[in-house]
């Protein structure tokens, strides 16, 4: 069964980002659209002339960069199968729903993946910011447990479309947002108090706080696990919600509305 | 035991209006009808438009829940036990939607391989072998954007049989096809069902259900309004004989009087290019064919035919006015 189940993974993923790469105009929209988020915060902060402010900068860009592939293209991939008339065929298939969906969204989130080294490379060629992380493999890791994280929420996004049509423009709408409370460009401690506590329930939030203490040589891991707790437990959640919605969109008879 | 079955099932669809949120009536689709189908049997659904048709087949492939009434394939409720259902089912769809443009058909194939859990070592000999039955072989690494419709049709079928499913489910699998490609599609399924396939098959089209259907329920509103085998159907319908005029320009005043002849069953007339043709239905052992003509003026005639009753003539006789929907 397991080993059925990474094989669906594994094919499902190697597919869609084939499917990806066959529209040159979507691919190129997937790598270049980031980086113009990136190139403002980078061109903002280097105004101040502070080498630090820009580091803090490069590295919130990076982060960024990945959300704003996945909130845009999660949320639309169900969207997507709706209007391909897959949508049907992969609920009629035996395997897990919630599997085939989060495939799908591993596939959006590896050119994520993408984004992010680009961004880092990006801000220290053309913009010159410093990025030397002290601690490179826990650097590495915080930086894909935080892309994990991502597409965790990716996938919760994903999954709601199945029952209600219109919820895929949410994703656009949540991408702004995200960026404040998860604190890529502006710390979580400048927010009002009771935003804080909805950057704190939210996994990248600490992804975030472990990359930028990786990257200055200092404890990471109490972060790290508290990004991959969190997110495993949106994961479950997610994964009962998407049987929930399907439950809930046959009963109301909403899986073939475009 | 039955391959399906189907008890008063009923399906209604609810729906809201807009950001008010108020209820609109439900729309009942389905209104409790029951059939059972047997094993290796390939029974039609017909119906017009709205009948209820794919909501019966949505329901048997569990994409939609019932809202009462049971439905069963190969014994396993489709409300409680989806994914036994999902197993054992083979859904196929007409129309051009349904497979991933941007993959050949092979990716397609191997895809859906593994939604449907083909173990890993036959699929490449299963995807092979399919190809070469809907005869795509030739095309397996064109992308499927560059197919035909009966090209993708033929996919379609190949994708409903990766996983070898004893039932299969084909809600108008024909629509949109050419007749030569709609005929390669009509062998494709008797050749599945002489293979012992149980087939639900819906259809608009009268010689598909005729020639490849064991049983036909006809459904108008939700309900069934007629079940058996072609033949006691087209027996049933009460007409010994249909008399075809082919002609223009006949009046309604014309028609009403054709109608009212004693021995006439029913009247229709069809508008086609050109012209009209008008069907009457008449009964068993009665010689109507001097008195109708003697209705119609000598130029309203053009050519005149006498034939036994057809599916299409049981179908429009069950259905009425509602086959125009």
């Amino acid at each position: 069964m397991t080993r059925r189940a990474l094989r669906l993974v594994a094919v499902t993923w190697w597919l869609q980002l084939r499917m990806m790469h066959r529209s040159a105009f979507d691919g190129v929209m997937q790598l270049v659209w980031p980086m113009f988020f990136a190139t403002t915060a980078l061109l903002i902060y280097r105004v101040g002339g502070d080498p630090d402010a820009l580091t803090y900068a490069a590295l919130g860009a990076s982060v960024m960069t990945i959300w704003t592939a996945i909130s845009s293209s999660a949320s639309a991939i169900l969207r997507r199968e709706r209007g391909f008339g897959t949508l049907e065929l992969l609920v009629a298939a035996p395997a897990p729903f919630a599997l085939s969906v989060a495939s799908i969204v591993l596939a959006v989130s590896t050119v994520g993946g993408y984004a992010i080294v680009a961004t880092l490379l990006w801000a220290r060629l053309v913009f010159g910011a410093h990025i030397a992380p002290d601690q490179p493999a826990v650097f590495a890791l915080a930086l894909l447990v935080t892309a994990a994280a991502f597409a965790v929420l990716g996938f919760l996004l994903s999954v709601t479309v199945v029952r209600y049509r219109t919820v895929w423009a949410l994703g656009g709408a949540l991408e702004f947002p995200v960026w404040l409370l998860c604190g890529f460009l502006v710390p979580v401690a400048l927010l009002p108090a009771w935003v804080r506590g909805l950057s704190w329930l939210l996994p990248p939030t600490w992804g975030m706080r472990a990359v930028r203490a990786a990257s200055a040589g200092q404890p990471a891991w109490a972060d790290l696990a508290a990004c991959a707790g969190i997110a495993a437990a949106y994961c479950v959640a997610s994964a009962w919600l998407a049987g929930a919605v399907l439950r809930s969109a046959r009963r109301h008879g909403t899986l073939s509305l475009s | 035991m039955a391959a399906v079955e189907v008890d008063r099932l009923r399906r209604d669809y609810r729906q809201r209006a807009g950001l008010s949120g108020r209820r609109r009536p439900a729309v009942e689709a389905v209104r409790g009808i029951s059939f059972g189908i047997e094993p290796g049997e390939t029974y039609g659904l017909l119906g017009p438009n709205g009948a209820g048709k794919t909501t019966v087949i949505k329901v048997l492939t569990t994409l939609l829940l019932p809202t009462a009434g049971t439905a069963r394939v190969l014994g396993h409720d489709v409300a409680s036990r989806p994914a036994e259902v999902r197993r054992r089912i083979g859904y196929v769809f007409g129309g051009d939607r349904g497979l991933y443009d941007r993959l050949s058909a092979f990716d397609n194939l191997r895809y859906f391989a593994e939604l449907y859990a083909v173990p890993a070592r036959e699929q490449r000999r299963r995807i092979g072998y399919l190809l070469d039955l809907v005869d795509l072989a030739d095309r397996q690494r064109d992308r499927v954007e560059g197919f035909s419709r009966g090209m993708r049709q033929r996919l379609h079928i190949a994708r409903g049989l990766l996983h070898d499913p004893p039932v299969l489910f084909l809600d108008e699998p024909s629509i949109g096809l050419d007749p030569v490609a709609a005929r390669t599609l009509r062998t494709t399924i008797a050749d599945l069902a002489a293979a012992g396939r149980t087939i639900l098959l819906t259809t608009h089209y009268m010689y598909e259900a005729d020639e490849l259907c064991d049983r036909i329920s006809i459904i108008r509103g939700g309900s069934i309004v007629a079940e058996g085998t072609p033949a006691g159907l087209k027996a049933g319908v009460g007409a010994g004989s249909v008399l075809e005029v082919s002609g223009r320009g006949v009046p309604a005043g014309t028609v009403e009087l054709i109608r009212g002849l004693p021995g006439v069953c029913s009247v229709t007339v069809e508008e086609r290019a050109g012209g009209q043709v008008l069907l009457v239905r008449t009964e068993p052992a009665t010689q109507l064919t001097a008195r109708i003509l003697g209705c119609l003026d000598d130029r309203q005639i053009g050519t005149v035919a006498v034939r036994a009753p057809t599916l299409e003539d049981a179908y429009v006789e069950l259905v009425g006015d509602q086959g125009a929907a």
